[in-house]
């Protein structure tokens, strides 16, 4: 700073003007604090008027803090040394100054002298020719380095001019003259110089007053800071290291300087933050580094605000810290909409989130809807084929056949049943899980749900087990919930348990829980099992429950066939409600009867078995897909593995939870326990057919007095006689000649052990067996084609019962069931079609069975097993026009079986119609004269109308040969039936499925036509004839 | 017999070639598939009709596309594309058909350059699965007088 000063002082000089005294370097990090220099009198400030000074002053402790803190001393030094430093400039001024006065002075002389010289040089002129050099000529050159101004002081050296002719006197006086002026003028300017320096040494004398400047510096900067920190919202302070307040600046001040001076921020006020600030800045004092941090006040002085606070320490000399300066500032705004920013940001990011979400959402409703697709395509592309195949079978195996080709097709038939079995659960799962399954609430008897579950199961029971069944009295007669899904699997566990049990029993346990959370309750599974053969308290119903028994509408579904329903008879029983039966100890606790108002009911299921039982180790893994207990389970026992996930996931479903318990072979426990609605309207009223449905009537002489085992089924394992099996549900009893045939219904009697040891009392039989002798076709027909996969009400059951004896007719009946089983199979593909027509509530269904029904009877009276062979051929119509796909066609139609009648367009199709009966036309869809579309729409046309004029219209013109009108007229009465039309194009999904549909096609294959498409039409549509 | 195994191995790779290279399809297969004692001509008589009719329907194309190029009749390019495209697919003809669906695109929008070019192509790709398949019968024929059997693939 030093030489810069040094090198613009001419400058400075010039302007007369001491640069501003305000330290310029306060402290070390830099000029922090720049004052506009005061120009001649346009003091900004002047303008503004400042208040009166809000800063409280403690002065005694800022002598001390300038005195004492290191910032303050040296401050105060900086202050010094600029002082001094501009008061050595001006002494230096000044000093040059009188050197150039004296210079000057030095000069006049040396021209006095000079001038003396002359004098003497025109005296020795004459005496030598000799010039005097003067030596001061170079001197002069110092004097440009002089400021410039003082140059203009400097007396130009100006030859006397004298006029006079040099020598003479005049001359002389003249010049003595002259030199006399310039003397004088010299003296003047001497004088002027003098007074000048006197001038200066005056001024320096008035400017010398360094506490003056400097306060007057002082105050300039201080009237800067006011002006500046006029409307800011800070305040200033300085605490000391007990953190009293020495110096406050505060422009909005709440209080007075008393209150504040030498008191600490708790002391002045209290609130919320004030205790926080103190030890923020204690912290401070205490650590030596300054810091930031914002802090909410809450107090009742100025309310709530935020302020960002700046503290910093103050050292002394010796390095103590000493006290804190601390400047806050009011940021209430900035964090009230930092807080807002933030919240708004929040909330940005929730909507983002939402919208992700969204998206999701409507990607998985699309992959949903994909899913669906991909349901339907299976659904038809492999389970029909399938079911050609298995139904095909199935049709075989009722032929003649010896004993090899039997086995085969049994292995046949049970592998194309895994394979369906296979691909519904496949499709239930991913029913399940893309949400497409829908739950039915349909009101259903848990008691027959059980029974009929445990029919089928002992009907295609092939191992000598016990089956048996148990429904507590508090398990309301009717429930709501889906009884397929429920069926299924009841249907799944038990099967399962049959499959993993040698030896035993299989059973189902119904019993009303009251919580689901109870459920949980540890079940000891060996109390189940070491006492499976101590006999069952008797049970024993409420009369109340009983009253309410009856079949499931029989009569109204089925014509009053009897369905084997447990009948439920009226009388006496045990007091006990809570009747412990084989595992009764674990159930008590949960026996509690369920208030019967409630309307929803919480019901327990356990499937228990005495089978091989799951290591433990596979229990967490054994809800998974396709997992099975281990590698060797599934060599040894076969299936999908998809079976328990599936219910698992039914289960959850439906709102419950699917848990197992197994000791290693001993046996396993699968509980589920799930709400049920309860129908407000207990229909208990009891049925009159009720009696009716009495099945077994020997058994139920001999053990109508247990008649309270309404709650209790049991299958034994029969070990000889005659077996329902012919007519059962599952085609392996079919094709087995000598099945295990179960005593079902008939031993249904609760306790054969002891049945004996019940009391006999009410021995009126009132169960009557209604069962015919032989039921009615249509009954037949009415049953389930798929056993396996039918959870519904299975009456096959109670057919076969009753028919047991009669063996001859029955296997007739037998084949004709299978025959209408193949038929309902081909015309639908879904399940719930099949369900639909196993009530026959459809009348085209009927309508498609009844003439296979008669062929059937036909079959029967011949007293023969073959299967009646299609003996009318069906006919069909090919419309094509390109020569090689008629030939590829009919070949394939040769392969198929099948002769085929072709057309080359659509006139000639429209006349074909016309003059034959076909059942079937395949129809190329783009041919020369007319295509086939026109085409199907003029035979349709004919269809509703009963007559060509549509054709004759488009310009077909038919034979009129006596002939043909003949047939024409017979067609007239009979062919008013839609021929199904297929049509057959070549880029299936361009050319629109919908044009083919809206012209009145029935389905289309898309080229080039393979056996199998042709296959699965004749499936479809000509299923009458294969 | 051992000219029969070589035969055989011959008549198998080339056919899977044609497979392989697109110039067959399985439709191919079901064709030959539909041969049997019955009908023991079956794949030859649908190969040579379809020579027939593919020469018949070139011929026209040509003539329909090149005799009036300014009053082109597309709907008869149309008739004789679709009904190549029905017979090619039907014997599996793969990658004819493929360039028929591409014709119609062309004719569709009334493309003469396209069709032109199409036309060519199709007869490129004709001649070609008609020699190979010539070349295939040739091969069977061999394999059949030197008292073989024709190998089945798929």
């Amino acid at each position: 700073m030093d030489c810069e000063m040094e090198n613009d002082h001419s400058e400075e000089m010039d302007l007369e003007v001491l640069s501003s005294m305000w330290p310029e370097d306060i402290n070390e990090e830099g000029k922090l604090f720049n004052l506009e220099k005061p120009g001649a009198d346009h003091d900004m400030l002047e303008g503004v008027k400042l208040k009166e000074e809000p800063a409280a002053v403690d002065f005694n402790r800022l002598v001390d803090l300038t005195t004492y803190s290191e910032k303050g001393s040296s401050q105060l030094s900086n202050l010094v040394k600029s002082w001094e430093y501009k008061q050595a400039n001006a002494v230096r001024m000044l000093r040059e100054e009188l050197d150039s006065l004296s210079k000057q002075q030095k000069k006049v002389e040396l021209k006095k002298l000079e001038m003396i010289e002359e004098h003497r040089f025109e005296e020795h002129k004459y005496g030598g020719n000799k010039r005097p050099v003067s030596v001061l000529d170079e001197v002069y050159d110092i004097w440009q380095e002089v400021p410039r101004r003082r140059n203009d002081v400097v007396v130009h050296d100006q030859r006397p001019e004298v006029e006079a002719e040099y020598g003479t006197v005049i001359f002389w006086k003249q010049r003595a003259i002259h030199l006399q002026k310039l003397l004088e003028a010299s003296m003047q300017r001497e004088q002027i110089a003098l007074e000048k320096l006197q001038e200066s040494i005056q001024n320096l004398e008035r400017q010398s007053s360094p506490v003056e400047e400097l306060s007057q510096v002082l105050r300039r900067a201080d009237n800067y800071l006011h002006f500046v920190l006029q409307n800011a919202p800070v305040v200033i302070g300085h605490q000391d290291n007990e953190l009293r307040y020495r110096f406050i600046y505060n422009h909005f001040p709440t209080l007075g300087e008393q209150e504040i001076i030498g008191k600490t921020d708790l002391e002045i006020f209290g609130g919320g933050g004030v205790k926080e600030s103190q030890d923020f800045k204690r912290e401070v004092l205490e650590r030596g580094v300054a810091a930031k941090r914002e802090i909410t006040f809450e107090t009742e002085l100025f309310g709530s605000k935020t302020f960002l606070i700046y503290v910093e320490p103050v050292f002394s000399k010796a390095g103590e810290t000493i006290g804190v300066n601390y400047m806050g500032m009011d940021v209430t705004d900035q964090v009230r909409k930092r807080e807002k920013m933030a919240q708004l940001r929040e909330e940005i990011a929730v909507q983002k989130a939402k919208e992700t979400e969204l998206n999701k959402s409507i990607h998985i409703t699309e992959e949903t809807m994909r899913a669906k697709q991909m349901l339907a395509t299976m659904s038809h592309e492999i389970r029909s084929p399938l079911a050609g195949v298995v139904s095909m079978a199935e049709i075989l195996s009722t032929s003649k056949l010896d004993k090899e080709q039997r086995q085969l097709l049994s292995v046949m038939l049970s592998s194309g049943d895994l394979v369906l079995q296979l691909i519904n659960d496949i499709l239930d799962l991913s029913k399940v899980e893309s949400g497409v399954m829908r739950l039915e609430a349909t009101k259903f008897r848990p008691r027959e749900v059980v029974k009929h579950v445990l029919q089928t199961a002992a009907a295609s029971l092939q191992k000598i087990l016990t089956l048996e069944g148990q429904i507590t009295d508090d398990v309301p007669v009717e429930v709501i919930g889906d009884v397929l899904r429920i069926r299924q699997i009841l249907t799944n566990l038990i099967s399962n348990a049959i499959k993993f049990t040698h030896e035993g029993k299989v059973g189902i346990k119904l019993y009303v829980i009251q919580d689901p959370c109870a459920c949980k309750q540890g079940e000891s599974p060996n109390v189940t099992y070491t006492d499976e053969q101590t006999a069952p308290a008797k049970g024993s119903i409420d009369h109340n429950v009983l009253s309410t028994s009856k079949s499931r509408s029989n009569q109204k579904d089925y014509n009053g066939k009897s369905h084997g329903e447990v009948p439920c008879q009226n009388h006496g029983h045990n007091d006990e409600t809570g009747n412990p039966l084989q595992n009764g100890a674990s159930t008590n606790g949960d026996r509690e009867e369920y208030p019967p108002h409630e309307t929803t009911v919480w019901i327990r299921c356990d499937v228990y078995d005495t089978g091989i039982g799951i290591p433990e180790k596979a229990l967490p893994t054994l809800f998974n897909k396709y997992m099975q207990a281990g590698a060797d389970t599934a060599r040894k026992y076969g299936g999908t593995g998809l079976g328990l996930a599936i219910c698992k996931q039914l289960v959850e479903l439906m709102g419950g939870q699917l848990t197992v318990s197994s000791i290693e072979h001993h046996g396993s426990i699968f509980t589920f326990i799930l709400p049920y609605k309860v129908s407000t309207i207990c229909d208990s009223s009891d049925d009159p057919d009720e009696l009716r449905d009495m099945i077994g009537h020997d058994a139920a002489n001999d053990m109508n007095d247990d008649d309270t085992n309404y709650g209790f089924f049991k299958f034994e394992p029969r070990t000889l006689g005659p077996i329902f099996s012919a007519s059962g549900p599952g085609r392996s009893q079919m094709l087995r000649p000598n099945g295990f045939g179960l005593s079902a219904i008939n031993t249904r009697i609760g306790y054969p052990q002891d049945s004996s040891s019940f009391p006999s009392g009410n021995n009126t039989p009132k169960e009557i067996c209604l069962i015919e002798d032989a039921c009615s076709e249509v009954d037949v027909t009415e049953t389930s084609p798929e056993p396996e996969s039918s959870l519904m009400h299975s009456p096959e059951c109670n057919n076969k019962i009753s028919i047991g004896k009669e063996h001859a007719k029955h296997d007739d009946e037998n084949i004709q069931l299978k025959i209408s089983s193949i038929n309902t199979c081909n015309s639908s593909q879904r399940p719930k079609d099949v369900l639909d027509m196993t009530k026959i509530r459809d009348p085209q269904v009927m309508h498609q069975m009844q003439p296979m029904s008669g062929r059937s009877s036909e079959c029967t009276s011949n007293d023969s097993r073959d299967i009646p062979k299609a003996k009318s051929k069906p006919k069909i119509l090919l419309v094509e026009d390109t020569r090689i796909n008629v030939m590829v066609a009919r070949s394939m139609m040769k392969q198929l079986g099948h002769e085929i009648v072709v057309v080359n367009n659509g006139v000639e199709a429209v006349r074909a119609i016309h003059s034959t009966n076909y059942d079937i036309v395949f129809m190329d869809l783009y041919m020369p004269v007319m295509g086939g579309l026109e085409a199907t729409r003029l035979i349709r046309s004919f269809e509703e109308t009963g007559n060509w004029e549509a054709a004759i219209k488009a310009g077909v013109e038919f034979d009129v040969s006596p002939s043909n009108s003949f047939t024409n007229g017979q067609e007239y009465k009979l062919s008013r039936k839609r021929i199904p039309i297929i049509a057959m194009t070549a880029n299936a999904l361009s050319e629109s499925a919908d044009e083919c549909y809206a012209s009145g096609m029935d389905s289309f294959i898309s080229k080039p036509v393979t056996l199998n498409n042709l296959r699965q039409c004749f499936e479809q549509y000509l299923a009458a004839f294969l | 017999m051992d000219i029969v195994n070589q035969l055989q191995r011959q008549y198998v790779d080339f056919l899977s070639s044609l497979y392989r290279e697109g110039l067959l399809d399985d439709q191919f297969l079901q064709i030959q598939k539909l041969q049997d004692e019955s009908n023991p001509e079956f794949v030859n008589e649908v190969v040579t009709l379809f020579f027939e009719d593919s020469e018949k329907l070139l011929h026209n194309l040509a003539v329909s596309l090149y005799v009036d190029q300014q009053n082109v009749d597309y709907q008869k390019v149309d008739a004789c594309v679709h009904q190549f495209k029905g017979s090619s697919s039907s014997i599996g003809a793969q990658r004819v058909r493929n360039i028929c669906a591409s014709f119609r695109t062309c004719y569709d929008a009334k493309n003469l350059e396209g069709c032109l070019r199409c036309l060519q192509q199709l007869k490129d790709e004709y001649y070609l699965v008609k020699n190979k398949l010539q070349t295939l019968f040739r091969l069977e024929q061999q394999i059949v007088a030197a008292g073989g059997v024709i190998p089945i693939m798929g």
